[in-house]
């Protein structure tokens, strides 16, 4: 078959490619339903990756966060229309140890490797998670980024103190938001803060216990354990005041993405005997956890639908960059582009 | 019940003195007929998916969907007729046999040689063809349109915004395609060799849907030569 790739070539210029790929495989064919944009597809659609970073990963098809329906499955195990979600980690070996996304062979679409802008995706079946029948679709498109943040509460319950009284939450953005609505749901005891620095991104955080701006932090504020999801600069600030405020022992758990290294106070992480617990991307496992808990606690999808901001139809090529264009320009939300190509 | 007819009933012709019909050719080392179908399997609206191949060339047919393990239940592999429309009557009257026909039936008729189809021009085929008597799928004329009548002269060129370039899919509602096609003359069916055109000339309403550029006929070697290059040239990034 002859399988249209919807490519980045340059920044903001999609091209069609062409892929010669058979349906019979070792591969579950998945008609992508419903695919969400990432601020690392915006990196590269706006240009804003350094240079030979783009020379090296262009043409690429972009988009990591997704799903679709199966529409073919040589081996008969999985019904034609059952809805899937994409895991977009792609390991090539296997370690006991080392977690699949922190492998350094494994691959990850939308970063050096084709994303799901495909009219069909080939995956194996362990790279696809079942989804509830009756799920929100546009919700479930941005299941890989809830995923990041439930493969960061995995290890985190693995590795922090057991005194969980208080955490606070850094960045008022979608992970954000993902992190305290998880945070309050999987420990309901415990005191949820989000410190965030817009007032109408913070209006959005109903379910937490207190919201708190970055520039007035009250003085005597403690926190048991903090997760960092400013991401860029806004780490480093984060990462300073987290430090400033937590209790000795606590854990940071570090989700924003910096391009460029950020500094970190040392001196205090030692005195505190902090622990910086760094995690990255996500694994087959943490979709499997995800999709346990959507069904757990099903208002989570509710919740999640506040900040799905725009849902365009994709139909042309144009579509597609109209709707990086409209996710750009959006200040608040995730953008989910319907896949109609 | 929506059906899909895949018209493999060339014998290749304008492919010059080619050994295979031109379904048969390799596109990147796999029969461009292969490609096709597979881009219909991965529907499963279609009850059954109709391959109306030449007489000739049946058991080639058949051997060829077994070597590439596509010879699903619901493939079927039927004679081809002397021209397009009597194709798709053999087409339609197999669906007859073993079905019956119903008012709500839907067939989606496919060149076998346009192997660049997509996803959305099925489904938008499908859905259309739900709604309409006949749909055709089209892009927008890009070169301009002469029309000479006597093959020497001008005899009208067309406004070029209302001009398009037929591309297949084409569908209709089976029962209604019948009825037009037994109602039309000898003569009348020697020059309508368009489905479409019938529908149209009969007064029925056939909807317009996009098709794409790159969903080209692969007809002569030139074509098989560009369709060949546009696949290799893509960069291997998964």
């Amino acid at each position: 078959m002859i399988n249209q790739v919807y490519r980045l070539v340059s920044p903001r210029q999609f091209e069609v490619t062409y892929r010669d790929q058979s349906i019979i495989s070792d591969k579950v064919v998945i008609r992508p339903t419903h695919l969400s944009i990432c601020a690392a597809d915006q990196r590269y659609y706006t240009g804003s990756r350094e240079k030979d970073v783009l020379r090296k990963k262009l043409p690429m098809a972009l988009i990591h966060e997704g799903v679709g329906e199966v529409v073919f499955d040589p081996s008969r195990k999985l019904d034609v229309g059952t809805k899937v979600v994409m895991v977009p980690n792609d390991p090539t070996e296997k370690d006991d140890v080392i977690a699949e996304n922190y492998l350094r062979s494994s691959k990850f679409r939308s970063s050096g490797y084709d994303g799901f802008m495909q009219d069909y995706v080939f995956l194996r079946h362990d790279r696809i998670v079942k989804l509830p029948s009756d799920i929100n679709m546009d919700v479930a498109a941005i299941t890989e980024l809830v995923t990041i943040a439930v493969h960061c509460l995995d290890r985190f319950e693995k590795k922090a103190h057991s005194r969980r009284d208080t955490f606070g939450v850094w960045g008022d953005g979608n992970l954000g938001f993902i992190a305290s609505l998880l945070l309050k749901k999987l420990y309901p005891e415990s005191k949820v803060i989000i410190f965030g620095k817009t007032d109408y991104k913070l209006n959005h955080f109903s379910f937490v216990d207190e919201v708190v701006k970055i520039d007035d932090i009250p003085e005597g504020l403690t926190i048991d354990h903090a997760i960092e999801c400013a991401g860029g600069k806004g780490s480093q600030y984060a990462v300073e005041q987290i430090i400033d405020v937590i209790q000795p022992e606590g854990t940071i758990c570090l989700l924003g993405v910096s391009e460029y290294p950020i500094e970190v106070n040392t001196r205090m992480v030692l005195e505190k005997g902090l622990t910086l617990l760094g995690s990255s991307r996500s694994g087959a496992q943490d979709f499997r956890r995800t999709i346990q808990i959507y069904q757990e606690y099903p208002e989570i999808i509710s919740y999640l639908s506040t900040i799905i901001g725009e849902t365009i139809d994709v139909r042309k090529i144009g579509d597609i960059t109209e709707a990086f264009e409209k996710d750009l320009s959006s200040s608040w939300g995730k953008t989910v582009m319907r896949w109609m190509i | 019940m929506i059906y899909a007819g895949i018209l493999a009933g060339g014998k290749g012709t304008r492919m010059g003195n080619v050994p295979l019909p031109k379904q048969f050719l390799p596109l990147n080392d796999k029969p461009i007929i292969v490609h096709t179908i597979e881009k219909f399997i991965l529907h499963h609206e279609f009850k059954e998916i109709i391959i109306a191949t030449p007489s000739d060339w049946l058991n080639y047919t058949n051997d060829t969907l077994r070597k590439y393990n596509i010879d699903l239940p619901n493939i079927i592999v039927i004679e081809g007729g002397k021209e397009r429309n009597e194709t798709i009557m053999n087409i339609v009257q197999h669906i007859e046999e073993q079905h019956g026909l119903h008012e709500e039936d839907v067939l989606v008729t496919h060149d076998a040689v346009r192997p660049f189809l997509t996803h959305r021009i099925i489904q938008d085929n499908i859905e259309q063809g739900k709604l309409y008597p006949a749909v055709d799928t089209v892009i927008p004329a890009i070169d301009t349109i002469v029309e000479s009548e006597d093959h020497e002269f001008i005899s009208q060129i067309p406004r070029r915004d209302f001009m398009y370039q037929g591309q297949t899919p084409q569908t209709f509602k089976i029962n209604k395609f019948k009825e037009l096609y037994n109602q039309l003359t000898e003569a009348e069916k020697e020059i309508l060799t368009d489905a479409c055109k019938i529908f149209s000339l009969k007064g029925e309403t056939v909807k317009l849907v996009d098709g794409e550029i790159f969903n080209i006929k692969v007809t002569t070697p030139y074509d098989l030569k560009v369709a060949n290059a546009i696949i290799q040239e893509s960069l291997d990034n998964d």
